[in-house]
């Protein structure tokens, strides 16, 4: 067996090989299920029900869709360039942590200039953490998987630390979690008594306008040019490490606004469980899109649904809802074979 | 007399890539003690037989046998073990081991667990000795010459016990003097009972080394001559299926200096400097050449005009003006078309447009974009226009740039660099991989754009490049270049020293020029 490349791939394919790493995810994963003994097709009708059977479980599973927009966005953005981000989970604590120190009383602004401030300086303190690592990397080509993967776990002890000292709320009966922001810094709800809040919006919004940048404007243009071909870009004459740093605040801020969009419209104030994990699942999330901004928002969905599904499924059959993990993971891999399989065919001999 | 016993037979190999034949039914034979030349122009599909018979690509019909057994398809282990051994253009040599470690890898068995490595020292000598091929077993091989390492990849082969020796394009990094010995070390091979095919697509070495010629064109054989029955004019038709004109550059008065280099040196950051103090000037109206062997200054050259590096000491002035250290956007912006030497790699962006790759180096121009928005339609409307002008056989400015043949990719990128009528022209092995009619459109393209004003800096490896287009030529060698020798003063056998560093004849030539 031999894989030879192919001359074109048809558009039909690309938009086939997540449905398809899907199905075989599933395929694979009812082994694991019929294993715990629970009947498998009743267990997948649980956990689709579970995701989008009602009005609470669509709005559950979109709250749950939107940090992931966001983290898939700046998996997507980082690993278009080549950068490869592992750190949106640091990222988004930093996010997390701007939005609770500006948002949590110091700034006394009305609603509609508080929450774009609160934004801003998260997407900036997210971009700033990344900022470290890309410089490393285009300075003195310091590997960046390295450096973000461990920047995730420094960010982590220094929220722990913050979250037991200085942002400790005094009112938290000796939890260590941050005092909770003011009213004029949450996100409105979108659908009224359900969690569902607005920075849905907000995230769906950036999908669509990075897509606008990307194909329509010369900074998406000479991002495209620089993760394709860096050499090629740079003997054009395009700046390829300003490119690859701009990048990288953007990446980082799109995983810090996911941190402060969590504050704001959902939790209220800073855990050190704030996210299961968004930022490495953006990864998964971007993978499954093929790095597509657009592409980004339907896996978030799709991934969110599984975890959310999978909770309401493990309360009714003896699967853990461990099971999500698994499904996840095994899509993640279901997707590489299938985009190899969309650039290359398989020839016997 | 008796013919020697056939060691090697193909029959009717057939390859398809997609639409492309690059091998049609072709059929040949080797014998015993045979040199064969396979001889075409490149994309004629002889590297491709040469990877079937090696067993890297599959035929998709038609079989080969090795001294009366069948080969099995697809197995470049099946090949070894049948005695053929083969030497790539690219060799496949691990800098960081020895010549020895390089050659004996791959022959042991993984669960000895002690190489008895003084008995293929032994044996590696006593194969050295026997054909005249000099190694030093212990060295590097990132420390070796271009030519040493062509030695021990020969010896690579001969070592796993090669009857048949398959040489693809062996030359191509060479000087003519190292060429001579190689061609002496296939006749020791050959008189030992050795067969040896060998890939190639210049005449004389045909004539230096083969004793049958087969002649591929268009994926198909189509003649196979005995070389001493045959002549030069002979092979060139067959070879390109019509009467070759050399291009004829008229003679033109060169104008003002468009480039000049004044003690340029480039350090390497470890030993030799890339570039050692060069001096050079290209006129208006004036092609200079740079012969020399790979690796000895021209690519450093090449990214210095490009704007890709900086020199460390020295000055560089275009059209009279000092630039300090220019970025390749600025150098655009002043004039200087540049033809990188990989297209692939750092010419043109494959995975996007023909028109993306079109706007590539004037993106920010006004033409093509509005407040950081890119006007597609004018980009689209200007690629249509190139596209046209420079003959790029393309389905449309929309295209991905990597399913674009070679030659239309280096089309694409002349249709980039010349449409804006430059000053300078940097071509950096322009031609290589080329197919006949797409070299001689760029040379056309060039001679153009020297008519017009142009002064052209050409970088080749090619020798009969230079020697067609130049009108002046300087040697390259451990990064120092000769002052510019007029073109018909100088021989091929004087190029040929000066590119093995035998600049003590310099005197000679520059008295008598």
């Amino acid at each position: 067996m031999r894989l030879e490349p192919r001359e074109h791939t048809p558009l039909a394919a690309r938009l086939l090989a997540p449905v398809a790493a899907v199905v075989a995810a599933l395929a694979l994963c009812a082994l694991l299920v019929a294993w715990t003994g629970a009947p498998v097709l009743r267990a997948y009708g649980l956990l689709l029900e579970g995701a989008a059977g009602s009005r609470f479980a669509l709005t559950e599973t979109l709250t749950r869709a939107t940090p992931l927009i966001l983290t898939g966005l700046a998996a997507a953005v980082a690993f278009r360039a080549k950068l490869w981000n592992i750190g949106a989970e640091g990222q988004l604590y930093m996010g997390a942590l701007a939005a609770v120190v500006l948002g949590g009383g110091m700034l006394d602004l009305p609603a509609w200039l508080l929450l774009p401030t609160v934004m801003i300086a998260g997407a900036a303190a997210g971009g700033a953490t990344l900022l470290g690592p890309a410089v490393l990397k285009v300075r003195f080509g310091v590997d960046e998987v390295v450096t973000t993967l461990l920047l995730n776990f420094i960010v982590l002890l220094l929220v722990s630390m913050l979250l037991e000292g200085a942002l400790k709320d005094p009112m938290g009966m000796g939890w260590p979690q941050s005092a909770p922001v003011v009213e004029a810094a949450e996100l409105p709800k979108l659908v009224e008594r359900t969690r569902l809040h607005t920075g849905l919006l907000v995230a769906l919004g950036l999908s669509a306008l990075l897509w606008l940048i990307d194909t329509r404007t010369i900074w998406g243009y000479e991002n495209r040019a620089v993760g394709a071909n860096p050499r090629a870009a740079a003997f054009a004459g395009m700046p390829v490490t300003r490119v690859m740093l701009r990048t990288a605040l953007l990446s980082g801020g799109l995983a810090g606004l996911a941190g402060v969009i969590e504050v704001c419209g959902l939790k209220g104030y800073l855990t050190l469980d704030l996210s299961p994990g968004f930022g490495y699942s953006g990864i998964v999330v971007a993978m499954l899109a093929q790095l597509h901004p657009v592409g980004v928002v339907g896996a978030a969905v799709f991934i969110a649904g599984i975890f959310v599904g999978a909770d309401a499924m493990s309360r009714a059959m003896p699967v853990p809802n461990y099971i999500a993990d698994v499904l996840v993971a095994t899509s993640l891999l279901c997707m590489l074979v299938a985009g190899l399989l969309t650039r290359y065919r398989l020839r016997r001999g | 007399m008796t013919s020697p016993p056939i060691v090697l037979r193909l029959s009717g190999i057939t390859k398809r890539f997609g639409p492309l034949v690059a091998n049609d039914s072709i059929s040949l034979t080797l014998h015993k003690g045979e040199v064969l030349a396979l001889l075409g122009e490149n994309g004629a599909g002889k590297t491709t037989l040469m990877n079937i018979l090696f067993g890297h690509y599959v035929a998709d019909e038609g079989s080969i046998e090795a001294f009366g057994q069948p080969l099995p398809p697809g197995s470049p282990r099946a090949a070894l073990a049948a005695g053929i051994g083969m030497v790539h253009q690219h060799f496949t040599l691990a800098d960081n081991l020895s010549v020895l470690d390089n050659i004996a890898v791959g022959t042991e068995s993984l669960w000895r667990p002690r190489s008895d490595r003084a008995a293929a020292k032994a044996k590696l000598l006593d194969l050295a000795r026997r054909f005249g091929l000099e190694v030093r077993p212990d060295t590097l091989v990132g420390d070796l010459s271009v030519g040493e390492r062509q030695r021990a990849e020969i010896l690579k082969a001969l070592y796993r016990d090669a009857r048949v020796l398959i040489l693809d394009e062996p030359t191509a990094v060479l000087t003519p003097q190292e060429s001579a010995s190689l061609f002496d070390t296939l006749r020791r091979l050959t008189a030992d009972g050795l067969a040896v095919v060998f890939i190639s697509h210049k005449m004389n070495e045909v004539f230096a080394a083969s004793d049958t010629v087969a002649v591929l064109r268009g994926g198909r054989l189509v003649a196979t001559r005995r070389t001493a029955e045959t002549d030069r004019e002979e092979l060139a038709e067959l070879m390109v299926g019509r009467a070759l004109k050399p291009p004829t550059p008229a003679p033109l008065e060169p104008g003002e200096p468009v480039l000049t280099l004044s003690g340029v040196t480039v350090a390497s950051g470890h030993g030799r400097p890339l570039l050692d103090g060069v001096d050079l000037t290209v006129r208006r109206r004036q092609i200079v050449g740079i012969a020399g062997v790979s690796g000895n200054g021209q690519t450093a050259l090449a990214e210095l005009v490009s704007g890709l590096i900086h020199p460390d000491s020295g000055t560089m002035a275009l059209k009279g003006e000092a630039i300090g250290n220019a970025e390749p956007a600025e150098m655009v912006r002043r004039g200087v078309a540049r033809i990188p030497e990989d297209r692939h790699a750092a010419g043109l962006v494959g995975a996007m447009a023909v028109w993306e790759n079109l706007i590539a180096e004037r993106y920010h121009d006004p033409a093509f974009q509005r407040f950081g928005l890119i006007r597609r339609g004018a980009a689209r409307a200007y690629a249509e226009e190139v596209i046209e002008a420079f003959d790029v056989r393309c389905p449309g400015p929309d295209a991905r740039t990597q399913l674009l043949s070679g030659g239309n990719m280096q089309k694409l990128i002349l249709g980039r660099t010349l449409a804006h009528g430059p000053d300078l022209i940097l071509a950096s092995q322009p031609t290589r991989g080329l197919d006949v009619g797409a070299v001689s459109y760029v040379h056309g393209r060039l001679l153009e754009a020297r008519a017009a004003g142009a002064g052209v800096l050409l970088i080749s490896e090619d020798l009969d490049e230079i020697l067609a287009l130049a009108d002046g030529i300087t040697v390259a060698h451990h990064g120092r270049l000769t002052p510019v020798l007029p073109h018909g003063r100088v021989s091929v056998r004087q190029l040929g020293l000066l590119m093995a560093g035998h600049w003590e004849i310099l005197p000679e030539i520059v008295d008598a020029a």
